[in-house]
């Protein structure tokens, strides 16, 4: 045993360094690297052009209409997710296998997918689509369109995060709270949210930069009208379509900033989810 | 944390609401559904109609724009994009909303020049001082030219390539097909990479260096030029190339529905007066009217045109004959 443990670690220490020099090389060449590099071309032309290409309405705009999005998309999936997880995890009923499953079913499907899915369901020609048109109501290439993908693509984050907690925290601290008479409503908010609250956050974190940087399933029910229904991704690529490379790594580097400002908040929250 | 988050979420609305709040009435909103390439240019026009719009009317206008792919943005008509007028570079994108009802199948007739305002055609763009000498089609399918232009196959642009190379040939041997199919797939043999759009390919020319002439629709060869003006990039214009229809056309069903019928056909109209013409020949673009054409015939030096419908019969037999599958194409863009 102490043969063992004197001779192992300088073998695996050498190894060890080797591992993390290989790792740490690769995350700056693969991630810090490209990120950095956003911020170089973000301020090629001095911080005036930066300004201005952030200033522009059309940019703001667009961060706006990403932001409407996130506002309505995590709190409604944050809802979905403890409820997905609450009857999940606290319940027996038929078909709680297959819930978990559909849960997971946006995980699993590529966003285009999505996009496409409801377009051929609420679109001109879709399922819905002429009981819409008769009410004039207009879900694809407007608001509604880009958010009910975006929900659908993020529905996943929060359950998926609450549920493992949930079920390794089991009933019993629920059961006692009944049994000392509290109600269900008090249940939930003084034994169940305080159990999951950091798994929580962390859900609504990786929800809320999902939803900020969805590109794919937005793009197919979008209809790119600036000034309307072009969300922040999808300016960034009309800008650099545009051959206006500084304003479409300026655009780039308020999403970039948005998701670093997650990753902190996620690594804070890491510790303390449990 | 909690008040500066709320404070910025204020920002965004107040941001947010200024930037979304346009004229309060329907009738003074337009939505030009385009294709990709357009931004720089409705963005030099649609102010310019604003401005003509209030002296005439006296009423102000907005005119949005959305710009993609056009068949993708004929597509997201057909899904419900409300577009009230379309300004695309395909006719053929037309002709598929024209066959879902949405348009007049008369589109072609309702507006002057087969409802094509301006029009274009393939040029090409050459290195500082063209090292080269590149002059002409035949210049390309020399041994030692580097060609670059986006693949036939997934690009409207390199289709266009593709057809007025083969128009050239038969123009020069006296129509002899297969000899015109030999020319063009010399041509072929001299691009080193088939980007899948027009974008990708001026990425290839001009950042990557690759190549000595790219092939591309000549409106968008003073904007390249423009962009990469450090490398002194030159264009060029072939002796003969393929009329290129920029179509336009009033969704009819979608004006109807928001009452901006009027407004629609306003719009088109001015596309042809001669200071509408003239920012669009200011961006390379050839154009209808003859005043404004021979204003710009410096920076659009004479070219002869041929049609698809002159030299190949129509789409229908250029799609049978050229683009199915084991036609032309496929012998020319053999090892692809």
């Amino acid at each position: 045993m102490t043969a063992t443990a004197t001779h192992l670690p300088g073998r695996s220490r050498r190894a060890e360094r080797t591992l993390i020099g290989v790792a740490v090389s690769l995350s700056l060449l693969f991630v810090a690297a490209p990120l950095a590099y956003i911020f170089v071309r973000a301020f090629s032309q001095g911080w005036q052009v930066y300004a201005a290409n952030i200033l522009h309405p059309m940019t703001l705009h667009a961060i706006w209409l990403t932001t409407i999005t996130a506002i309505v998309v995590v709190p409604v999936n944050v809802a979905f997710g403890i409820a997905a997880a609450w009857a999940v995890a606290k319940h027996r009923f038929p078909g709680r296998g297959i819930l978990v499953t559909m849960i997971e079913i946006p995980f699993s499907i590529s966003p285009i997918i999505a996009g496409i899915c409801y377009l051929l369901l609420y679109g001109r020609q879709g399922l819905l689509g002429p009981w819409l048109r008769a009410q004039d109501i207009q879900v694809m290439f407007a608001l509604p369109g880009i958010i009910l993908v975006t929900m659908f693509v993020t529905a996943p984050f929060v359950a998926r995060e609450v549920l493992p907690l949930m079920q390794a925290q089991g009933t019993e601290q629920e059961q006692a709270a009944v049994t000392l008479g509290a109600s269900g409503w008090q249940v939930f908010r003084r034994v169940t949210l305080p159990n999951i609250k950091w798994a929580l956050l962390y859900g609504a974190v990786l929800c809320t930069a999902r939803a900020v940087g969805e590109f794919g399933g937005v793009s197919v029910v979008s209809g790119n009208i600036r000034g309307q229904t072009n969300t922040l991704p999808l300016h960034v690529e009309l800008l650099f379509n545009d051959l206006n490379a500084v304003g479409a790594f300026a655009a780039a580097s308020t999403l970039t900033l948005i998701a670093l400002v997650a990753l902190v908040v996620k690594a804070a929250l890491e510790g303390k989810r449990g | 944390m909690t008040h500066s988050l709320t404070r910025a979420a204020a920002v965004a609305l107040v941001l947010g609401v200024g930037g979304a709040a346009g004229p309060a009435t329907a009738q003074d909103t337009l939505l030009n559904v385009s294709y990709d390439i357009a931004r720089e240019l409705f963005e030099a026009l649609n102010p310019a109609f604003a401005a003509h719009w209030r002296e005439t009317t006296g009423n102000s206008v907005t005119v949005d724009q959305s710009h993609g792919g056009s068949s993708a943005q004929a597509r997201a008509i057909l899904e419900g994009l409300a577009a009230d007028v379309v300004t695309f570079n395909q006719e053929t994108d037309i002709d598929v909303l024209a066959a879902d009802g949405l348009v007049p199948e008369s589109w072609r007739e309702l507006l002057p020049n087969g409802a094509s305002p301006w029009y274009s055609l393939p040029a090409f763009l050459v290195r500082e001082g063209n090292p080269r000498g590149i002059h002409d089609w035949d210049d390309l399918a020399r041994d030692d030219v580097a060609v670059i232009f986006p693949n036939p196959r997934t690009s409207g642009n390199a289709r266009y390539t593709y057809l007025a190379a083969f128009a050239f040939a038969l123009d020069q041997n006296g129509g002899d097909e297969d000899a015109a199919e030999a020319f063009v797939r010399a041509i072929f043999d001299n691009v080193p990479v088939f980007d899948t759009g027009g974008r990708g390919a001026t990425q290839t020319f001009a950042e990557r260096g690759i190549g000595d002439v790219l092939v591309t629709f000549e409106a968008e060869t003073g904007g390249i030029a423009a962009a990469y003006a450090d490398q002194g990039l030159e264009r060029v214009t072939p002796s003969l190339s393929l009329f290129a229809a920029f179509p336009v056309a009033v969704v009819a069903e979608v004006a109807d529905r928001n009452g901006t019928t009027e407004l629609a056909n306003a719009y088109l109209d001015w596309l042809y007066s001669p200071e509408a013409q003239r920012i669009v020949a200011g961006h390379y673009y050839r154009v209808t009217d003859e005043g404004v054409a021979a204003e710009f015939a410096d920076s659009l030096p004479e070219v002869r045109l041929v049609t698809v419908d002159e030299v190949f019969g129509g789409w229908d037999a250029v799609r049978a004959n050229h683009f199915a599958e084991g036609a032309r194409l496929d012998n020319v863009f053999v090892n692809q």
